[in-house]
């Protein structure tokens, strides 16, 4: 939705609700992922949600727990794409629930399953240590600099423009890897999306040692270039196109050290 | 730490930024913690804001003291979470000639507060946000910041885990074990379910702490006490792109609509007010978001036509009695009730209002109480202890 699309005029309609979860007339069902520790496997439980158009998949679940089921499990945070927590699978694809519009599916029925490839704790909560484990090695970037306007100085007392980097740890990219599926020991999309973020803005970084962990069977050489991680990023990460970049960098350095150069 | 088997026992209800900061500052202080909540860390209030690290300054003409507490926590938060604020400053900005007449008290009363100011004239201020209304009359640069709601509090948990604390998500607390009828009244534990598994369980404590922001009336009544907590949520609006790299404020008393939050690759407008008796029902009100638009458009014109990224509501956990009817006469301070105090319940305190930018001065002022109680003589160290990054929370 943008911003025109919105009613505007000074003498709006009576207030909505834009996310509302009942009272609409839309129903939806939503065949959600449960399991509890103890269980043998997941199993799926319809629910029934009404939808306005803004509503979300995250809408959705916390009206399931709030209205329906107070033991269905989920993890969000901030509601706007930026934390990360609720990345999930929404009929078979990875999204983010906070920003999956429900009306945009385009479906009576939306199945909701957590992320693949890391360890189930409950319901649709994925424990997110090994995501992380992935990292400790390379060292995660959390600042970059800003894209500023072309014309804009930076106001005095302030260093330099600084936003945080786009990687928001949801775990998609892991979840959509085929490799990740089959071979647990890949040290996967995430963390070489990472290291060419380092490789890439050293900011005062060892670029050559983070280079030498990625060049490896299991890190940047193990991967298909099957670019669903690039497809399963809500957040502009391109973890394949870093990958393609790192082995650039790689096959680089290996031809200046045949004749004798370290880049 | 010499955190000895005898030490007192905390339990804290509540995984928000209060929470957290709180298991922190008192595993620091030797006392053995274990903080449970319902969801996942931060899934309250705390992940859900805009984001902004205050300086203080939207609070300095009419509540000097929130904009005191803000830039002493402003500048100590920079200190022990070093790497994790997108620190480009912010200006407020005047559009009408009626802000520009306030700009004179605004400016004195940051400058009465302690907070660093900067006049900025029109030509200056469009030469550092381009994207600005062209038609602004002044501005004032103040050191505001962008944090990640969810990151910046992580570090907290993360340094308390790593501490010995221990954080259990997904275990809500489904009543509070209490003395019986013959004695004085005391809580000694909290009755848990272990969501993720449906176990139910008791842990005893020498003291329990109500951290649950705006869900804190619910908890405390389980104790039979009433605090004055009214949530009151307001609307956020993201828009994908970076309309400034400043946080823009309007300079004018708080009002709707009158900050836009720069923060990844977003831009955040805020926010609006009004109050409700269930944080676990929040809207988001058709009209609040065009007047996201149409207030935001007013600093930056170009928002408008911004695609939007999300809509969503959050509700802060301020402090007052019922029946307010917008929540913005409402104080913005914390408060710490001693319910031995003013209940006549031992055992249990609660801590709530505030902010994001506050929570380690709440944190600080809870342990201080939670300590005189328990009998435990240490000082505060969370103005000096660099916290551990946030990835180590998951370790």
């Amino acid at each position: 939705m943008t911003a025109q699309e919105s009613p505007v005029t000074e003498q709006a309609q009576a207030p909505v609700d834009t996310h509302a979860t009942s009272g609409t007339g839309r129903h939806v069902r939503f065949r959600v992922s449960r399991f509890k520790q103890g269980d043998q496997r997941p199993h799926l439980q319809d629910y029934d949600v009404e939808i306005a158009p803004a509503t979300t998949v995250l809408d959705a679940l916390t009206a399931i727990r709030r209205d329906q089921d107070p033991t269905l499990l989920l993890r969000h945070s901030c509601f706007h794409a930026s934390c990360g927590t609720c990345g999930m699978r929404v009929n078979d694809k990875e999204a983010l629930a906070c920003v999956t519009e429900v009306s945009d599916l385009d479906c009576d029925t939306v199945k909701v399953e957590p992320i693949a490839n890391q360890r189930l704790v409950s319901d649709l909560v994925t424990d997110m240590i090994d995501f992380y484990d992935r990292f400790r090695a390379i060292g995660r970037p959390l600042l970059r600099q800003s894209e500023a306007f072309p014309d804009s100085e930076v106001a005095p007392g302030v260093e330099e423009h600084r936003r945080y980097e786009s990687c928001i740890e949801c775990g998609l990219c892991l979840s959509a890897c085929p490799i990740v599926a089959s071979d647990g020991r890949y040290l996967g999309p995430a963390a070489l999306a990472a290291a060419q973020r380092t490789v890439a803005e050293p900011r005062g970084g060892d670029t050559f040692s983070v280079l030498r962990l990625t060049d490896d069977a299991q890190a940047a050489w193990r991967c298909h270039l099957s670019f669903e991680c690039s497809e399963a990023c809500p957040s502009n990460v391109d973890p394949a196109g870093a990958i393609m970049f790192i082995r650039r960098k790689l096959a680089g350095q290996r031809v200046n050290s045949i004749f004798g150069r370290r880049s | 730490m010499d955190r000895q088997p005898s030490a007192p026992k905390v339990v804290i209800i509540g995984g928000g930024g209060t929470g957290g900061a709180l298991a922190h500052d008192l595993t620091q202080r030797g006392v053995r913690v274990t903080l449970v909540e319902r969801g996942e860390i931060t899934s309250g209030t705390t992940g859900r804001h805009h984001g902004l690290l205050h300086c203080g300054a939207r609070y300095a003409v009419k509540d000097r003291e929130s904009a005191v507490e803000c830039i002493e926590e402003n500048t100590i938060l920079r200190r022990i979470a070093p790497g994790s604020f997108e620190l480009n400053d912010g200006l407020f900005v005047a559009v009408t000639d009626a802000e520009a007449d306030y700009e004179k008290v605004f400016f004195e009363s940051c400058q009465a507060a302690g907070i660093p100011v900067r006049r900025v004239d029109r030509a200056e201020a469009l030469r550092l946000e381009p994207r600005l209304n062209p038609e602004l009359r002044c501005a004032v640069q103040v050191p505001d910041g962008t944090m990640d709601a969810m990151r910046m509090p992580l570090r907290f948990f993360a340094t308390a885990k790593r501490n010995g604390a221990e954080i259990r998500p997904f275990n809500e607390v489904v009543g509070l074990t209490m003395t019986d009828a013959a004695s004085p009244r005391a809580v000694t534990g909290v009755s848990v379910k272990d969501l993720t598994s449906g176990r139910t369980y008791e842990i005893g404590a020498d003291l329990v702490v109500n951290a649950g922001g705006p869900w804190a009336g619910k908890v405390a009544s389980m104790a039979g006490v009433d605090v004055p907590i009214q949530p009151s949520p307001g609307i956020l609006v993201a828009v994908r792109g970076r309309y400034c790299n400043m946080v823009v404020n309007r300079l004018h008393a708080s009002g709707d609509g009158d900050i836009v939050v720069p923060q990844r690759e977003l831009s955040v407008i805020g926010t609006s007010s009004w109050v409700t008796d269930d944080p676990d029902h929040l809207t988001v009100p058709s009209d609040h978001v065009e007047m996201m638009f149409r207030e935001g458009s007013m600093m930056i014109p170009s928002i408008r036509g911004a695609e939007v990224r999300a809509t969503w509501s959050a509700a802060r956990p301020l402090i007052g009695e019922r029946g307010a009817s917008t929540g913005r006469e409402l104080s913005r301070t914390f408060k710490c009730f001693d319910h031995a105090a003013d209940d006549g319940v031992e055992g249990f305190v609660t801590i709530s209002g505030g902010k994001a930018t506050t929570l380690r001065a709440m944190a600080e002022a809870t342990a201080d109480v939670v300590c005189r109680k328990l009998g435990v003589d240490r000082p505060c160290m969370t103005r000096e202890v660099v916290l551990l990054p946030h990835t180590e929370y998951y370790a």
